[in-house]
């Protein structure tokens, strides 16, 4: 530290956070006691103004070098009390965490004294390590301008869009031939029965003619490497076998494929060719030659589809390209699935052709679905008269399916029942529900409108069993209200299926080195501050895939996702953490094993045979220390002296 | 007095730091033996560190990482896996039960696994008494 060190402690009460099971009293008076600590406090809330005021006039009346702010995890306020000591002309390194609220008081609330004795050691600690911390200044790099978006649902249609509008180049890359994600699929949008498609396609096209997007559909992101401004990304863009220039959506290849697959936008309720387009409205507005499906592509064994198409748009020997990109800033949109209905053993794992998930009948009422928004039923294409809605279908039960509320399927099997009812004006829709969930704006309204309406009829309670009997289905459940069972002989039986993330996530999860939560959302860097953000940084969610979503939550995460990101790419610069390892040639033999523990490429041995470390490549995590059989490496502010100094702090005493 | 095992646990920032802290936001008791050091990456954890615990009488060291193939700095962690097993070897020879060294992998989303890590540990050095060189 140069000077003699004068370190000052600040314990926090966090109200009674910290002091409900720590002394906290007890910490600042023993905290005078420690070599090197020149003042010591305690105060209620040292995150507040007042509290930050105390910092500040500590360092200029007492002239401390080291601040220790015994509080709340690093991960919560170390930024916060590094910018209070650089306020107060300090090197923002010389502030040290002792982090002795999550990882103490909250977790040894009825220890006795042992809370105390143990945040006591915490903060030995880190009075230990300030006071050999040395002042680091950020190190300068250049970024990338761009912007990589991964999805193409509706809230990375919209980050995509608002980052594009500040000026920003955007790739928005969509792995299915089209972008909409499950919005495209939807028939009318709760609570204002808005065509869904209908408001969508404007903004899909919106893309596409977007001069800063540059869209890539059937596309999937491959590797990434690099760090926050500086991503390279790999995008394979898988091959069409159409020219989408060149494709005018004639359609005469379509009406000569001979093959015939499940039509996976209709939920497999529809057929389509191995050439198609997903949509009419899609974008780009191209076929594309499902390789899976078509006849033989190697060898070619039929050419219908080129032979028929009049402007040549059809390409057999189209491969796989590989695209590298470098991007500042990543937005993770990889959206949803539903829960499959072959996981629900009790009603009939998806056995029973008249048993749908909310998608299916989404695609059952939409305009432009297999059976025009008619409501027919999948065996026999007659109209269902009695059709059973069971919400929480794999929510809310930990026991058998997923522990969490899938959030939006009260709200869509209401509007299903409405659209039904409007369908069916005679019909009769039941819904199963173990609550009802409707917080969004005029969300409770429209519940209740649905409920009012005759031949809806809400019961409380779950399903226990659904069966075939005499070629309908036999729904047996509970209603509560009155504590009867209740046996309903349906038509059609409409699963209000859990929500899960996208099979995507998890590969996109390893690739960015995200988090996933214990159900497989993405996890955020907080759960309340800091919601649309990584914890790596860099990177930032949209949509259903960082939790249960509905289209107006989908969207404002989007653009929140989207001011994060231009945030990142409006800085000049970015700084990058300091902490880095340093070498010191004297001790250095130059054998060369610290290149190979090392994961970035950082470190090389120079025309003199000792190594160098490159401070832009190095991410500070020290392993290649820990290797240096001559003790020549060390990683600043987090030394072999430092750590070993706290280990005494905490057994040595 | 019952014995209470002193035990010093070396957590990377990135996940089993994180770990801890969930515990914490999930109000998850658990013994407060264990003191937990902060380190960037569990490849930090320099063989001597652990050496050091123990000759300054900690009873058992904990050394937690992100999981394989999950490790913030790409390959961190299966650094520490082999120098984790190099110091129980190490310990086996100077007669220092290996077991009082423990590896595990925690997650920023496991809070619950951690406390019961800390948990079983404590309890197990409990069962085994004082470390080497406890000066108590």
């Amino acid at each position: 530290m140069g000077s003699k060190p004068r370190v000052g402690v600040f314990v926090c009460h966090c109200g009674e956070n910290i002091a409900g099971s720590v002394d906290v009293a007890k910490l600042a008076e023993e905290a005078v006691g420690l070599e090197d600590v020149v003042f010591a406090t305690d105060y209620e809330y040292m995150c507040s103004d007042p509290g930050q005021n105390k910092i500040v006039e500590a360092v200029d009346e007492e002239g401390l070098n080291g601040v220790v702010v015994a509080a709340c995890s690093p991960s919560m306020h170390e930024e916060t009390f590094r910018n209070v000591v650089e306020d107060s002309g300090l090197n923002r390194y010389r502030c040290e965490i002792a982090n002795i609220r999550e990882q103490c008081s909250w977790v040894h609330r009825n220890g006795g004294t042992s809370p105390t004795s143990k945040a006591l050691k915490i903060i030995k600690g880190a009075v230990q390590k300030v006071k050999r911390n040395i002042p680091l200044e950020p190190v300068e790099m250049d970024h990338s301008d761009k912007c990589l978006v991964i999805g193409g649902g509706v809230s990375g249609i919209q980050a995509a869009l608002d980052v594009a509008e500040a000026g920003n180049e955007v790739i928005l890359v969509e792995k299915e031939p089209t972008i909409g994600g499950h919005m495209a699929q939807l028939s009318e949008t709760f609570p204002t029965l808005d065509c869904s498609q209908c408001i969508l396609t404007p903004k899909m096209v919106q893309v596409s003619r977007h001069p800063d997007i540059e869209l890539m559909t059937y596309s999937e992101v491959r590797e990434v490497s690099g760090f926050v401004g500086n991503y390279r990304v790999t995008i394979e863009k898988k091959p069409t076998y159409v020219d989408p220039d060149a494709c005018n959506l004639c359609g005469d290849c379509e009406d000569v494929c001979p093959v015939e697959v499940s039509d996976e936008f209709d939920e497999g309720l529809s057929t389509r060719k191995a050439i198609h387009i997903p949509f009419s409205q899609a974008v780009p507005s191209s076929y594309t030659l499902d390789e899976d499906a078509c006849l033989g592509l190697n060898p070619l064994c039929c050419t219908e589809c080129s032979d028929a198409c009049d402007a040549d748009a059809v390409n057999y020997d189209e491969s796989s390209q590989f695209v590298e990109e470098e991007v500042g800033a990543i937005v993770v949109a990889t959206g949803y699935d539903l829960y499959p209905k072959e996981e629900m053993g009790e009603y009939g794992a998806g056995s029973y052709q008249d048993v749908v998930d909310g998608l299916e009948f989404e695609r059952m009422l939409s305009a432009t679905g297999p059976t025009g928004g008619e409501v027919r039923r999948p065996s026999d294409g007659e109209v269902p008269n009695n059709v059973v809605f069971i919400q929480c279908s794999g929510s809310r039960d930990p026991e058998n399916h997923n522990p969490y509320c899938s959030k939006i399927c009260c709200m869509y099997t209401a509007k299903h029942a409405k659209l039904y009812k409007e369908s069916v004006p005679d019909g009769n829709a039941y819904v199963f529900y173990i609550d009802i969930r409707a917080g969004g704006k005029e969300y409770e309204e429209f519940i209740q409108e649905v409920q009012e309406e005759e031949r809806v009829l809400y019961l409380k309670g779950k399903v226990s069993k659904l069966e075939e009997v005499d070629g309908s289905l036999r729904v047996t459940g509970v209603d509560q209200t009155i504590g009867e069972k209740v046996e309903i002989d349906a038509d059609l039986v409409v699963l209000a299926q859990s929500i899960i993330p996208s099979d995507r996530a998890e590969e996109v999860s390893k690739q960015l080195n995200l988090n996933l939560g214990p159900n497989g959302f993405y996890k955020e860097a907080h759960p309340k501050l800091r919601p649309v953000e990584s914890i790596g940084g860099g990177v930032f969610f949209a949509g259903a895939g960082q939790a249960p979503k509905d289209i107006p939550d989908s969207v404002s995460q989007g653009s929140g996702a989207a001011a994060k990101a231009m945030d990142l790419l409006a800085k000049p610069t970015l700084s990058q953490d300091p902490q880095v390892v340093e070498i010191d040639e004297e001790r250095c033999s130059g054998c060369g094993l610290c290149l190979g523990q090392c994961p970035y490429g950082a470190l090389e041995l120079n025309s003199r045979g000792i190594a160098e470390v490159n401070e832009i490549l190095c991410e500070g995590c020290g392993t290649c220390v820990s290797g240096c059989p001559s003790n020549s490496l060390s990683l600043k502010n987090q030394t072999d002296e430092q750590v070993n100094e706290v280990i005494k702090a905490y057994v040595g005493d | 007095m019952e014995f209470e095992p002193e035990l010093v646990g070396f957590l990377c920032k990135w996940c089993s730091s994180a770990g801890a802290d969930l515990a914490g936001v999930s109000r998850r008791q658990y013994p407060s033996n264990l003191v937990p050091v902060t380190v960037n990456c569990s490849g930090r954890v320099d063989a001597s560190f652990i050496l050091k615990a123990f000759k300054d009488g900690a009873d058992g060291v904990l050394v937690s990482g992100c999981h394989p193939g999950d490790c913030h700095y790409t390959s961190g962690n299966y650094k520490a896996w082999r120098r984790v097993a190099m110091v129980k070897r190490a310990l086996e020879e100077f007669g220092v039960n290996p077991s009082r060294l423990r590896l595990e992998w925690v997650s920023a989303t496991e809070g619950d696994k951690f406390a019961s890590v800390v948990e079983e540990f404590t309890g197990e050095i409990r069962e085994l008494g004082p470390g080497p060189f406890n000066h108590d």
